[in-house]
Order: structure tokens, then C-alpha cells, then sequence
């Protein structure tokens, strides 16, 4: 009322003052290039494209269906989908991306590409250091650029790695028992009874 | 020795004078003592600059610029360069000419104030008998200046800044001036040299500063708080109001104009932190009568330092008032307290010596503050609000 919350304020900012200099765990920031804070597990900055396997283009997990192209709020992704067909995870013929480029000055980090993907292919990175001195070229990233192995998606989101993962094994395991028992079904055509259809 | 160390910026002014005809001395010395100025204030921005950045980012537990040089100290050099190398901006349909001249004007008027500040002893450019009023005339030329810039450039931010820019500096210039006439009214002169005169004398080692009666301490927070709005600093700065106004006033102002109304808005705070030290912490004088040894110059600019240094502090602390809050605060409490120091001061004026005026002035001012807070803050509540849509 008489102006002692004003001196009161002054007092607490004088203690901040004098206090960073006495005590280092005060001080909130960090020298960012020479210290950098642990990575953060739910950030999300830029998405890159998964690839199972060590080779990147015949691991690729996308299959080009467009949907995340044409679900991009501000359409910064551009997909053109390949003539022939490579095998997917589980063996079935698909198309893939001949082309997949992803603008970064367009790109604002919404996760919407992530959420509609059906095929676990795209996920959200947490590299932010995507700065470039080419204007142009630099800021469009190409397929080769954006695609990152399984590993390194475990590395930066291990909980949601490994659930993906899983989800993924259980489809395979799936279709994998679907194919054998198609393929026992042809080899013996009066068998009974199917073997359930559930795996894993 | 001491003598011609705290002489030492006029005696060389003399001795580089002297090797012109005499006929060009006079305006010489003259252009001399604007150099100085030219140069020892920016200088001071400088500093000033550096220390509140230094200073705010400890006050919130960062460390602040630290990589210019050792410790960050040439951050100022990298602002000035990057200042002047940035792109000059002026919007399409903005009015050119005037966008042009505000920032200059401002420097202009800002720096033509210090021609009557009594930097030290025998150190005052010009010894004006009415110092103080054309010191006042020249700080209330920048109210021109700051609506000039909003309203050349035809932008609302900008214009909404110079209009709350226009009303706050008018409300405070009153306040501002009436702070001062108490000292006038001991003193019995405007001119500067004399007010500092008149409050270098001590008793028992003391120094005979105005802040150190009752009047002149109320009327200095009376006059911080008026300048602190005059110079549109925080908490005061609502002209400016980043989260609102982006910048206000100056919006549309990009490289070296920015930068001159940068610096016209720090010289300013110099400035009238230079005035305050002058009217009521008695100027060049020495804080102990033992210290008289040290320079006059010396005792000014500490002065002045420290005065900027609780600028600072103030800003790393207190929040942005609302416009009718500031408008409010100037007219009911500042303004009316300052009419009353006024007659206050022509209490001890006329009391003579002995100790009852000293009881009879602070009582009559502290009854008053608590009279005035209280019926201020009468059925004001406080506390987190409700809003009734959002319930």
C-alpha cells in the first residue's frame, strides 16, 4: 500500500542478482554450443522418413500413398510415387517414393504427416540444427536426406519406438501365419479346420 | 596536485585553445566542450547498455552477453556495427521527410540539454542564469520528436505509441517541474552552477544536499518517479510496450535510426539522471567533506552511474503498469503530493534554523503519504480475478 511491495520486489530481484554470481545451479541457461541440455524424449521438430535394414532405399517403409501429402496443413511435402514395386516389411509388393521432398521453411513442425501415416513410416526428429547457407537447395530435403534407420528413431524416442516395433512384429507375425497357412492349405486341400488366426 | 587532476579537462581545454588567434578562441572553446559532451556520453550509453544487459540477465539468473570479447564487454561494439550495416527501412506510404528528421531531432534536442549541466567544478558549457528552464524547454522537445516518428509512419503501433507517449510525458512534465521548483524556491536562482553551490557547503563533515531534508527527499522519489516516465522507462514504459505495440513509437525504425533513438533514449536517461544529481544530490560535490580531494568530475559521474544503475534494477523488477493506472498515479497521487512538498518547502523555508521544522516538515509529508495511500487504495481489491464469461 505504501510502496513496500516495490521495495519488496527490489529485494527479491537484488538477491537473484547478487546470488547468481555466488551460486552456479542458479543460472537456468545453458552455453548452448560448447554445453547442450540431454535431449528432451517427446520434442519434435522436422520429420524424417524410417527405413528398416541397413539399406536405406530398399528399407524404406513409405509406400508413397500420398496420404501425408495431402493431409499437410501448409503442403510442404511433394511425393511421386515409383512405376514399379519393391517388397514391404511383411513381403507384399508396394509402391515406394521415387520422390520425396519435404521443404523445411515451409515445414511447421505440426506432426499431422505422423499421425496419419498408416504405415509407420514418417516420424517426428529431434535434430533442430537444420540452419543452411543455401537458401534454395538447401532447405528442400530429398528422400535420401530425410531417411533415418529404426535405429536411430530408437535412440531418439525409445518408448514410442518400441511400441511401434511391437505393433509392427504382430502384423508380421500375422501375416506371416495367414501366408503359412494358405500355404498348408494348398498343400493339403482337405484339411479341416484352419490353424487360429491369431499369432505372436 | 589533486587540484589540477580535478581541473585537469579544462585546463587542457585552455592549453589546446591556446595555440589559436584570439579572436577564434571563444568559439573554440565552445566547440571543445561539445566534443566532450559528443563524446563522453555515448560512451556512457554505452556502458550503460552493456550493464543492463549484464545486470537484467543476472537479475533473472542468466549470465547475459559473453561472447564479445573477454566477458562480453564489446557487446556495444557489435551492436553499433550491426546498427549501422542493417538495412534502413522506410515504410511506402510513411511521410519521409519527417520519419527522417524525428530521430535526429531527438538526439538533437537530447543532447543540447547538457549544455547547462554542471558536469564539475567550472566544467558547465554555457553558465545559463536560467539553466533549469532551458534545460526543461529542451526536455520537453522530445515529446515532439517521439510524434513525429509515430506519426510519419503511418502505422497504428506506431501512432498508438506516440499518443500514449504524448499523454504520459505531459502528465509527468508537471510533476517533473514542480519537483524542481522546490529546489529553486531554497536556492533563490535557476542557474545550475548556483543550485550545486549552494549545496556544497558541510557541517560536521556532512554535505548540505537537499535530499537530506525532509522536502528534498520526497521531492527527489518525486522526481525520480516523474523522470523514470518522462524517459519512458520501465515500469513506465508503456509508449514502447513490446508485447503490445511491438516497439511502439518507433516501429517503423530499422538500423542506424533505430539506433539514434536508442541513443537518444539512454543520453536522455543520462540526462536527467545528470539534472537529478544536480538539483537534490548536490551535484559535483564530494558525499563527506574528507573526499573533497577527489575530482569533481568523478563524484558527477558516480553520481549519474548510480542513478542509471537503479534504473536498471527497477526495470529488472516491477511490471508494466496499465495507461490508466500510469494516468491515475500521475494526476491523483504524484502530482497533487508534489503541490504539496512545494508548500512544504516554503515551511522550512521560512521556520529558520532550529530542529522543529525538521519535525514539523516530515510530519506534515509522511501524514500526508499515508493519507494519500490509504484513500488511494480504498475499496481497490487486489488478488486474482475472476471474469465472469469465463466462470
Amino acid at each position: 500500500m505504501f510502496g513496500e511491495g516495490i521495495l519488496k520486489g527490489m529485494a527479491e530481484t537484488a538477491r537473484n542478482f547478487a546470488g547468481s554470481f555466488v551460486s552456479a545451479e542458479r543460472l537456468t541457461t545453458v552455453q548452448y554450443p560448447e554445453e547442450r541440455p540431454a535431449p528432451i524424449e517427446a520434442a519434435r521438430v522436422f520429420p524424417f522418413l524410417v527405413y528398416d535394414g541397413a539399406d536405406w532405399e530398399a528399407g524404406m517403409r513409405c509406400v508413397a500413398c500420398q496420404i501425408c501429402e495431402k493431409e499437410c496443413p501448409p503442403k510442404c511435402i511433394y511425393i511421386e510415387k515409383s512405376a514399379d514395386k519393391k517388397p514391404d516389411y511383411v513381403g507384399k509388393p508396394q509402391f515406394y517414393p521415387a520422390k520425396f521432398d519435404i521443404d523445411v521453411s515451409v515445414c511447421m513442425s505440426c506432426q499431422i504427416c505422423v499421425e496419419v501415416c498408416p504405415f509407420e513410416a514418417i516420424k517426428m526428429d529431434t535434430d533442430f540444427e537444420l540452419a543452411t547457407d543455401d537458401r534454395f537447395g538447401g532447405l528442400l530435403l530429398d528422400r535420401e536426406k530425410l531417411a533415418k534407420p529404426n535405429d536411430y528413431y530408437h535412440s531418439i524416442h525409445p518408448t514410442e519406438a518400441a511400441e511401434v516395433d511391437t505393433r509392427l512384429a504382430e502384423e508380421k507375425a500375422k501375416a506371416d501365419a495367414k501366408a503359412s497357412a494358405a500355404a498348408a492349405a494348398k498343400a493339403t486341400p482337405p484339411a479341416p479346420a484352419k490353424p487360429a488366426g491369431g499369432g505372436a | 596536485m589533486f587540484a589540477n587532476l580535478d581541473q585537469i579537462f579544462v585546463l587542457l581545454e585552455h592549453w589546446v585553445v591556446g595555440f589559436l588567434p584570439a579572436f577564434l578562441q571563444p568559439a573554440a572553446l565552445i566547440v571543445l566542450g561539445v566534443i566532450g559532451i559528443i563524446v563522453a556520453f555515448p560512451s556512457l550509453f554505452a556502458i550503460t547498455v552493456l550493464l543492463e544487459r549484464k545486470g537484467l540477465g543476472r537479475m533473472q539468473n542468466r549470465i547475459g552477453p559473453n561472447r564479445v570479447g573477454p566477458f562480453g564487454i564489446l557487446q556495444p561494439v557489435a551492436d553499433g556495427i550491426k546498427s549501422l550495416t542493417k538495412e534502413d527501412i522506410v515504410p511506402l506510404r510513411a511521410d519521409a521527410v519527417v520519419h527522417f528528421l524525428a530521430p535526429v531531432y531527438l538526439v538533437a534536442v537530447v543532447f543540447m540539454g547538457y549544455a547547462v549541466l554542471p558536469v564539475g567544478r567550472n566544467m558547465t558549457l554555457v553558465n545559463l542564469d536560467a539553466g533549469l528552464l532551458f534545460y526543461f524547454a529542451m526536455g520537453a522537445s522530445t515529446e515532439l520528436s517521439v510524434f513525429m516518428a509515430g506519426w510519419a509512419s503511418r502505422n497504428k503501433y506506431s501512432l498508438l505509441g506516440a499518443m500514449r507517449a504524448i499523454a504520459q510525458m505531459i502528465s509527468y512534465e508537471v510533476p517533473l517541474l514542480l519537483s524542481s521548483v522546490a529546489v529553486v524556491m531554497i536556492t533563490g536562482s535557476l542557474s545550475l552552477n548556483k543550485i550545486v553551490e549552494a549545496q556544497n557547503q558541510y557541517s560536521y563533515g556532512l554535505p548540505h544536499w537537499y535530499i537530506f531534508t525532509p522536502w528534498g527527499l520526497a521531492g527527489f522519489l518525486m522526481y525520480a518517479t516523474a523522470a523514470t516516465a518522462e524517459t519512458n522507462r520501465s515500469p513506465f514504459d508503456l509508449p514502447e510496450g513490446e508485447s503490445e505495440l511491438v516497439a511502439g513509437y518507433f516501429t517503423e525504425y530499422s538500423g542506424f535510426k533505430f539506433a539514434e533513438f536508442f541513443l537518444g533514449e539512454y543520453v536522455g536517461m543520462l540526462s536527467i539522471s545528470g539534472l537529478g544529481t544536480t538539483l537534490f544530490l548536490g551535484g559535483w560535490s564530494a558525499p563527506l567533506s574528507v573526499l573533497s580531494w577527489v575530482p569533481s568530475w568523478i563524484w558527477f559521474f558516480a553520481k549519474v552511474m548510480m542513478s542509471m544503475c537503479v534504473f536498471i534494477w527497477m526495470r529488472g523488477t516491477l511490471p508494466r503498469l496499465r495507461q490508466d493506472q500510469l494516468m491515475n498515479f500521475a494526476w491523483k497521487f504524484v502530482l497533487p503530493y508534489t503541490l504539496l512538498i512545494l508548500m512544504d518547502t516554503a515551511l522550512w523555508r521560512f521556520m529558520g534554523d532550529g530542529w522543529e521544522r525538521w519535525l514539523v516538515c516530515s510530519a506534515i509529508l509522511l501524514v500526508a503519504y499515508i493519507l494519500m495511500a490509504r484513500t488511494g487504495m480504498h475499496r481497490k481489491h487486489f488478488g486474482p480475478r475472476r471474469y465472469r464469461y469465463a466462470d
